[in-house]
């Protein structure tokens, strides 16, 4: 109770269990193996995070295909004032990374230490996370290869 | 089959407020009733109620449910609603009109947009398992739009500072604008980087709003206004939600909706465009191919009032209104939503 005003909390959130499915299970699987994997689609494309269904036919996809954990950033923002659950508690760069090997980027956070360490082109590395129960966030980070200068 | 023809006949728009104490219904009630005395129509000519608004923004499920407090639900009536802007609530009664069950429809939507940090509320919409655990924002997922916009020379951060100084420098004439300014360009420019390259000027103003419009057909929208905004084309399209396979230097689905939409056929007065940030308003008149004749967002847009869920609706308003007054003989209306200009409906409107 604050003075006389009851304060109940209330979280917005996904309060319910579910099943990932086929793909999803084998994605999440090789992340907290610390292994990457995307798929490709119907025009030699690969997607990583992998896509389930061909964005262009809507087709089932099923050829996996192995990456390295590192990649090249395509586009970046400069988040300087971090919010909550997010991948990193000090600024950060957003990306979209382009995993080698991989054709369709994905988004992710780069430690780069300033915004003067991340431009459109900067090799990443993947930082996985000491936890790893599967998913995206088996990701903690990237890492700007070389080290942030 | 031939189309009907339907007509916006009235419109109403609560100003713009911030931290607001009152109820979703509080809200609406009295922009409904403004519009219908407006319009000079009783409640039970309203054959069909379209409602657009977010659940996430409560926090809470089915709480839509009990904004029909605001439209009172005895006698029976014929209502929908869409976990989305007003704007859709629109294009789903303009086919129900169209199917030639109701002519008339009143279409309304709210959102109290400043009651949670609605950056990160919104991008709770986005994919679940790739993107919201990352808690990104939509402002963050802007910024890497505008930066790939930047970098391949599609937009500059100057023509970002103008979108801003104009719309802001225009809000002085809109009752309903919250953000106003006389800012320079080279004051603009000035200002620090909120979420590097965006400034908070390149970000809209969440705000607090309602607002509500009423759709008839034919011969009754001919009684109802003097001089209807009717509506000649209308399409929605939606770009793939896997961010990284989306072009961000175009909006292909903005060109395909405009296209379809028919915004070529003919010169446009006035373009309404729901762009909450500026970079995105460059990317649209890009898409949609709109001269420099078009005067863009007289009233300020998105930028310097952007109630989630409501502020689509506005522009259709902003642009009907227009119509009403004769100073616009064609005008153009767009809402998106989604994160980069994910969805995107654009409709062309003309007076008689």
């Amino acid at each position: 109770m604050v003075g006389d005003v009851f304060v109940a909390p209330l979280e917005v959130a996904f309060p319910y269990k579910r099943t990932v499915g086929t793909l999803l299970s084998r994605f999440f699987t090789s992340l907290s193996e610390c292994r990457l994997e995307g798929t490709r689609g119907s025009d030699g494309r690969v997607y990583f995070p992998p896509a389930e269904f061909d964005p262009l036919t809507g087709a089932q996809l099923t050829e996996w295909v192995s990456l390295s954990d590192t990649g090249t950033v395509s586009t970046w923002a400069w988040q300087s004032t971090p919010v909550e659950g997010q991948p990193l508690s000090h600024p950060f760069a957003w990306a979209l990374i382009t995993i080698d090997g991989a054709d369709v980027p994905m988004l992710h956070a780069v430690d780069a230490g300033s915004p003067e360490n991340i431009a459109i082109g900067t090799k990443v590395k993947v930082r996985w996370a000491q936890d790893r129960p599967g998913g995206v966030t088996d990701i903690a980070c990237f890492d700007v290869v070389g080290g942030a200068s | 089959m031939a189309l009907r023809d339907i007509a916006i006949v009235g419109t109403a728009q609560r100003p713009s407020e911030v931290n607001s104490t009152f109820t979703s219904v509080e809200i609406l009630l009295p922009v409904i009733q403004q519009l219908l005395d407006k319009v000079g129509i009783e409640r039970s000519e309203i054959g069909f109620w379209c409602h657009g608004s977010c659940d996430y923004m409560s926090g809470q499920p089915f709480s839509f449910v009990s904004a029909v407090d605001a439209i009172g639900a005895w006698p029976p009536i014929i209502e929908s609603h869409v976990e989305a802007d007003g704007a859709l609530a629109l294009y789903e009664a303009w086919v129900k009109i169209q199917t030639g069950e109701v002519d008339v429809a009143l279409v309304f939507s709210n959102g109290k947009t400043t009651s949670g940090p609605i950056d990160q509320i919104l991008s709770l919409q986005t994919d679940p398992y790739m993107v919201a655990p990352l808690k990104p924002g939509f402002d963050a997922l802007a910024a890497l739009q505008a930066r790939a916009c930047l970098e391949a020379g599609v937009v500059t951060e100057r023509q970002m500072a103008e979108v801003a100084a104009r719309s802001r420098r225009d809000a002085h004439n809109n009752a309903v604008a919250f953000t106003k300014g006389n800012e320079s360009v080279d004051e603009l420019l000035a200002m620090p980087y909120t979420l590097n390259p965006l400034r908070a000027h390149d970000c809209a103003t969440p705000v607090d709003g309602a607002n509500a419009i009423i759709l008839a057909a034919g011969d009754v929208a001919r009684r109802l206004a003097e001089r209807p905004a009717w509506i000649r084309g209308i399409d929605h399209r939606i770009d793939t939600q896997r961010l990284g396979a989306r072009s961000m230097i175009t909006s292909s689905s903005a060109a395909i909706a405009a296209q379809k939409a028919g915004v070529a056929k003919d010169r446009i007065d006035v373009a309404e465009l729901h762009a909450p940030y500026t970079h995105q308003e460059l990317l649209l008149r890009n898409a949609m191919g709109l001269s420099e004749s078009t005067h863009i967002n007289p009233s300020g847009g998105a930028l310097v009032a952007n109630p989630a869920m409501a502020a689509g609706l506005a522009r259709f308003a902003e642009a009907a209104e227009s119509i009403f007054a004769g100073s616009a003989d064609r005008v153009l209306a767009h809402c998106t939503s989604g994160p980069m200009l994910q969805q995107n409906l654009v409709c062309v409107m003309e007076g008689e």
